[in-house]
């Protein structure tokens, strides 16, 4: 170790043999990882709270279904279930189809990990959206029926905005997650941040690791940290005047 | 004309009986106090009301419809029975003014303006006009409470159900809501009110139902009730509520 080079500058050297810059390389390694991350997000909520809602039916079956899904999208490792969707899946689906999500289908790893971490990450929402509403006092439910709300528009109007708020903590905790999660998306070719820090620290610059991985590490801490800055900053907007969490 | 009407009505929890046979007519403008031990299936009996708690048997017939029966609209029936809970229950991330407008706007589809114009002046009626702003937590249980009725009301119900509206509160504010109620009761809608407040069923409750392990023993008026009372039960149920210990 005596001998290591140190250079902290070695991502803005040019990629050897062309007029690109390892830096660059990161900014857009990053873009698709906030790409990934995000859209896979939007999935997650709105599914999750779907799916976290079904489960706190009257409806045994509704509810059922919605566990199942849970269950099976919880405890399957996720680098498994991207492999699934990428490797497995084309060849399961008829010829012309399974062809056209190998092929033609634009950036396929990328919309792969999208979806993948999406519906993975909605099941752990599922479950704190269904904890927050089952933390809601027993009476709130029955306020809006009994003003002749329908069951929808009491989850709507009544049980929802106040299990989001409920959730909010536990929700800021899964949105760094996924960023974090996201790394995985390298396994099935998606060119984001650490698919390009292997390739950087691989191929190209194996001399100097240690700063590479460095830099990215930092860059995901940023993250992260951006990420729980922005839900506390939800957090404050959508709190309840006078109203201390948890109590009645 | 009665405007509710139970027809040995019966209900389990499990293999507990809680409603027990219960027949009870109640006429329209009517004001009705039950009473009763705790537990004995008060909260029970006001809900199957309006099917807050379905029935296990027999028929209950609200507004010339039967609540039982699954073809008849629940939601619309609810929006015409207004009721007040024990815990307020209020929406506690809505302000005073929207938890009122709610279900007027979602379920009468009225206008905004015309929802908050109706809420102001019930606010207005149950003196809280300069709370419509506030949140439910920034207000204390007795005003709560009264939000909680003007809620209901809003919705320009034909009957108006309490379940132990004042049980809730600290000593000091239970007057407050109990003259709100009681001015509700002489403006001539229908009310079942459980609760255990006898000066009110003394003032303005045209009758008083006993019940007792979820059996209705006692059907009388105030007057008739409080000084002769027929069954031991409601005699030692009474010197229960009316002694100084209480
Ligand atoms: N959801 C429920 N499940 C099982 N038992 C219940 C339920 N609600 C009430 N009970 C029981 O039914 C009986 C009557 O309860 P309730 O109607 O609340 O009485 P009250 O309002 O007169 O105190 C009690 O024994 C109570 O424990
Ligand atoms: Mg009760």
């Amino acid at each position: 170790m005596s001998q290591y080079q140190w250079d902290w500058l070695v991502i803005f050297e040019n990629v050897t043999d062309t007029d690109e810059f390892y830096y660059q390389w990161l900014i857009s390694g990053l873009g698709w990882t906030l790409l990934i991350a995000l859209s896979a997000w939007v999935i997650a909520l709105i599914l999750g709270t779907i799916i976290g809602t079904a489960r706190t039916l009257p409806n045994k079956f509704v509810a059922g279904i919605a566990t199942a899904y849970v269950e099976l999208f919880r405890n399957i490792p996720l680098i498994v279930q991207l492999f699934m969707w990428f490797f497995v899946l084309p060849e399961m689906v008829p010829t012309n189809i399974g062809n056209w999500m190998k092929q033609d289908m634009p950036h396929p790893g990328i919309i792969t990990s999208i979806i993948g971490l999406g519906l993975f990450t909605a099941a752990r929402v599922a479950e704190q959206i269904r904890t927050g509403i089952l933390a809601l006092p027993r009476g709130q439910k029955n306020a809006g029926l009994a003003l002749g709300l329908t069951l929808a528009q009491t989850y709507r109007h009544v049980l929802l905005p106040m299990a989001f708020r409920v959730v909010i903590p536990p929700l800021t905790s899964e949105f760094m997650s996924i960023f974090k999660n996201s790394a995985v998306a390298y396994s099935i070719t998606a060119t984001e941040l650490f698919f390009q820090m292997k390739q950087i620290t691989g191929d190209y610059k194996p001399a100097n690791q240690i700063e590479v991985v460095t830099i990215v590490g930092l860059i995901y801490i940023l993250v992260a940290f951006s990420a729980n800055r922005i839900m506390t900053f939800i957090e404050r907007r959508v709190q309840v005047p006078g109203y201390i969490s948890g109590g009645k | 004309m009665s405007i509710i009407r139970f027809v040995n009505v019966n209900k389990w929890f499990k293999q507990l009986h809680v409603l027990k046979n219960v027949s009870l007519e109640i006429a329209q403008g009517e004001v009705v106090v039950v009473c009763g031990p705790s537990g004995s299936g008060k909260s029970t009996l006001i809900r199957t009301v309006n099917q807050l708690e379905p029935i296990s048997d027999g028929e209950i017939w609200v507004i010339d419809q039967n609540v039982a029966d699954h073809r008849t609209d629940i939601n619309a029936l609810r929006a015409d029975v207004g009721f007040v809970f024990q815990h307020f229950n209020l929406y506690p991330h809505l302000s005073v003014l929207d938890n009122i407008t709610l279900a007027p706007i979602k379920v009468r589809k009225q206008s905004r303006e015309a929802a908050e114009q109706k809420a102001v002046q019930l606010l207005e009626r149950v003196g809280l006009a300069h709370k419509k702003d506030a949140f439910p937590s920034q207000l204390s249980g007795g005003q709560q409470q009264r939000v909680a009725i003007a809620r209901g009301l809003a919705m320009e119900p034909k009957i108006m159900l309490f379940d132990e509206p004042t049980s809730a509160l600290d000593p000091e504010m239970i007057g407050e809501v109990l003259q709100v109620m009681k001015d509700l009761a002489l403006s001539g809608i229908t009310m079942m009110v459980v609760t255990h407040e006898m000066g009110f069923a003394r003032e303005v409750a045209h009758r008083v139902v006993f019940l007792d392990h979820g059996e209705v023993l006692e059907q009388a008026t105030p007057a008739e009730f409080f000084s002769a009372p027929k069954t031991d039960r409601a005699k030692q149920f009474l010197k229960q509520i009316l002694s100084p210990m209480h």
